[in-house]
């Protein structure tokens, strides 16, 4: 990797990066060093050596090196590093997936009593967080770095600021993984992390909002691409949703517990108003993001329809935020509340077809190309899954369905449409484009992103249609009543009855982990030893601009 | 540079943007999309008119339909209570004996204690009552303390081992791990017990064990081993353990003398609802 900082007159990175890294290694230590519980110091430890190896790292990367000047390159160093960390935790998330689908398949047999840390209850969010955040969130500032320059012809602002997102981000990622597995947990969905990771990621994302801004302020285009409303609402959303849902009294500052300023039902709807708009504006609107710059891209074929991207952007913005109640229908949230969760989430579903047809109709005059273009064709399948899980959403969100499918897994299955099929391939289309063109090579093999595509394909079929007959199958035993007035089925009965469908999903999730394997093949052949690119992206925005 | 074009395959004039090579048609919305859209508003301006929808500064707008979910669950419930307050009367009227010759009342009552034992039995008695190691099969014809409808209705009422004052109560020692016995005797035991159920064993030390059988085991299971109920203490000369019949698990129940708890039921569940747990339990094959 090369050091691609430029020279410009703004050094504030230099002052502000290694004082940020000095006061969280001291703060680290001294956690390590008084903590009086054992996860704590062990949180502290690892925290230390993040700090201590970015920081020594970030003196590598920039003493004594004449930077590179900022007019005549992209920062794509950055770049490279967030896909290759992106394929990492993605690998490592799955797999936990696969763990845990066997786990619930099979409870005695990964049962160990004596390590707590394979316990369900901690691989669990170790799973979505590895996968949602860490494959997901990588791949997010990866490509919103790859696409902000490209799009508004500007190397990223803030100096060597985006390298610190980058090494920020993963240490938030490492923070949190090893804490889950340590048992520390505060047990809001998504949010897991406790107090400390938070304020750590709080300080990191706010970096990122100002690197992306800035990114914007200082573009040459005279617009603004649409690809970049829907990362910076993903930015700014994700900023208040994180820190509002957070907000908490730790019970020391040297212990990891810490208290929800809000309790009861209140509590709950916050924590749904931000878990839900996670999904709207973390895993749909970033991701929108990506859909708009690289299908138009790689089919080269103009958008389809600029007023459509405008009235969706602004509908989905506006109406995914009220959506969250619809999480917590029958319960004590008060009833006008759930009306507004579920009939918002009703009007959401034309808005989140908005972008769907911005992506399908992009492929007219280029539908032949899906034949030949297994990369584009994983790009279009997830805009179709888009399409399917952003349909399915509403109609679960209706209260009739809703008293049927609520807390099946019906709801495991609608997640992982959207996760696998949508986010998930749409990432993996974003890479296999961003790779060749990052490192100037030939994709290695077409036939394995085919392979990659059909055992992937058939990986989600196999999850999404179990988990929908063991979800449909659960919510009618539950309520299923006897002639006499009496429960049909015992709930063991009903955890009988999921067992096929627990082994069909986790051979759908191992298919899935495989697909992934085989493109980390491809990958790192396609670096190691591609034939060099026959026609290289623009890497200089000077040049970029004449050529416009 | 905005600079408008025609597109060559929609015949679209796009908006003259562009980025990085990404230009945009100037398409108009699809009409059947806007449709859907306004109709989905429409939609839910008439679902907050008729339901429960906005707050206001004291409550909130409560619709046309004057509909609540409490009403609604509250409704619920009292169709089902009152679906089987008939049968439910007739059940606490009616002795065991009474239940298990009306075949309508047994028919309920078996529902019944099928929900019941749904809800609270199965989690150590398995799903069919087959039972595992330490909780007794119901299924078959051993009873610990009776398999009799009496006998199965009072030990779910007072437990075993359990905080009631009439619960029952069967304590066997920890021969080994208490040092009441040697080890050399506790495997002699071993091969006598063994024997008592027609097991291989060394005709030996179960020949040396008899005197020991008869100072430490016979009180409460006989001296011909056939156990005592009103003890709680089994049979040993068939072919169920509840611990195991495997050398093994047999050395290791004189060794550590393990017993296990039932809760008291009638501190959770009514007396109807017992009853059908009798009946059903008499019901799942073994009952007396």
């Amino acid at each position: 990797m090369q050091a691609d900082v430029a020279q410009t007159p703004w050094r504030f990175d230099h002052f502000f990066i290694p004082l940020v890294l000095f006061l969280g290694f001291a703060a680290a230590l001294f956690e390590a060093a008084r903590s009086p519980e054992a996860p704590m110091v062990a949180q502290g430890w690892i925290f230390a050596i993040c700090m201590g190896l970015t920081g020594i790292w970030y003196m590598w990367m920039y003493a004594g090196r004449t930077p590179a000047d900022e007019t005549r390159t992209y920062a794509d160093g950055v770049v490279k590093a967030g896909v290759i960390a992106a394929m990492f935790w993605g690998i490592a998330g799955m797999l936990v997936g696969v763990i845990i689908a066997l786990q619930l398949s099979f409870p005695n047999l990964f049962y160990l009593p004596n390590e707590a840390w394979t316990n369900f209850g901690r691989l669990r969010p170790l799973h979505t967080s590895a996968v949602i955040f860490a494959f997901g969130g990588n791949v997010l500032i990866a490509t919103s770095f790859y696409v902000v320059q490209r799009t508004c012809r500007a190397h990223l602002f803030g100096g060597s600021l985006p390298w610190f997102v980058m090494w920020g981000y993963n240490t938030f990622i490492i923070l949190a993984g090893t804490g889950y597995l340590l048992g520390i947990s505060q047990s809001r969905e998504y949010a897991e992390p406790e107090w400390y990771a938070d304020i750590w990621l709080t300080i990191v994302w706010v970096c990122y909002l100002a690197v992306f801004l800035g990114t914007l302020i200082k573009r040459k285009e005279p617009h603004i691409y649409v690809a970049n409303w829907f990362y910076l609402a993903f930015i700014i959303t994700i900023a208040i949703l994180h820190v509002v849902n957070n907000l908490a009294m730790p019970i020391s500052l040297l212990q990891s517990k810490s208290y929800s300023l809000f309790s009861g039902v209140q509590d709950a709807l916050t924590q749904w108003w931000y878990g839900h708009n996670a999904v709207g504006f973390f895993l749909t609107a970033g991701f929108l993001g990506i859909m708009y710059y690289f299908i138009p891209k790689r089919a080269e074929r103009p958008v389809y329809s600029y007023r459509l991207s405008i009235i969706h952007f602004w509908s989905l913005i506006f109406i995914y935020i009220w959506a969250g109640p619809h999480h917590l229908l029958y319960t004590a949230l008060p009833e006008w509340a759930q009306t507004l969760g579920m009939t918002f989430s009703i009007i959401l579903w034309m808005p989140s077809w908005g972008g769907m047809i911005n992506g399908l109709m992009t492929l007219s005059g280029a539908w032949d190309k899906l034949r030949t273009d297994p990369v584009l064709r994983m790009l279009v399948v997830s805009v179709a899954f888009y399409g399917m899980s952003t349909f399915e959403g509403p109609v679960m969100s209706i209260k009739a369905v809703n008293a049927l499918s609520h807390y099946t897994n019906w709801t495991i299955g609608h997640v992982h449409s959207g996760a696998l099929g949508w986010v998930g391939y749409v990432s993996f289309g974003a890479i296999y484009c961003l790779v060749p063109w990052l490192w100037k090579k030939q994709l290695y093999s077409n036939a394995l992103v085919e392979w990659h595509f059909w055992i992937s394909t058939l990986g989600i079929v196999l999850y999404i249609t179990s988990m929908w007959v063991a979800g449909i199958m659960q919510g009618l035993m539950w309520r299923a009543y006897n002639d006499f007035g009496f429960l049909e089925y015992a709930f063991i009965e009903v955890v009988e009855a999921m067992h096929p469908y627990y082994i069909i999903r986790a051979v759908g999730g191992l298919l899935y982990l495989g697909g992934a394997l085989l493109m980390v093949f491809n990958l790192w052949k396609t670096v190691r030893s591609g034939a060099p690119a026959a026609a290289p992206i623009a890497v200089v925005p000077a040049v970029a601009a004449e050529a416009a | 540079m905005s600079k408008k074009e025609v597109d060559d395959v929609s015949g679209t004039e796009t908006t003259g943007h562009d980025w990085d090579g990404i230009k945009e048609l100037n398409t108009p919305l699809p009409r059947w999309w806007l449709g859907i859209l306004y109709a989905c508003i429409a939609w839910a301006i008439g679902y907050w008119i008729v339901y429960p929808a906005w707050p206001t500064l004291s409550g909130y707008t409560p619709g046309l339909l004057g509909y609540s979910q409490r009403d609604e669950v509250t409704s619920n419930v009292a169709a089902l209570k009152s679906a089987r307050v008939g049968h439910e009367q007739e059940l606490v009227k009616s002795s065991l004996s009474e239940i298990q010759r009306n075949p309508d009342m047994l028919q309920f009552a078996m529902a019944a204690g099928r929900a019941t034992f749904g809800d609270n039995c199965v989690g150590c008695h398995g799903a069919g009552g087959q039972g595992a190691k330490g909780y007794p099969n119901l299924n078959d014809d051993v009873w610990l303390w009776g398999g009799k409808l009496a006998d199965i209705e009072h030990t779910l009422t007072v437990g075993v081992r359990s905080a009631h004052p009439d619960t029952r109560q069967s304590m066997m020692p920890a021969f080994g791990r208490d040092g009441i016995l040697k080890e050399a005797e506790v495997e002699d035991l071993t091969d006598y017990v063994l024997r008592l159920s027609g097991q291989r064993a060394d005709p030996r030390a179960a020949r040396r064990a008899t005197q020991l059988f008869t100072d430490n085991c016979a009180a409460c299971h006989g001296a011909d081993a056939k156990g005592n109920r009103s003890l709680g203490a089994p049979n040993l000369t068939d072919n169920e353990a509840l611990y195991g019949a495997s050398r093994q698990n047999i050395r290791d129940q004189i060794w550590n003398g393990h017993g296990g708890v039932m809760p008291a039921w009638s501190t959770r569940l009514s007396a109807q609802e017992i009853k059908a747990l009798a009946i059903y339990v008499h019901n799942l094959g073994g009952g007396e």
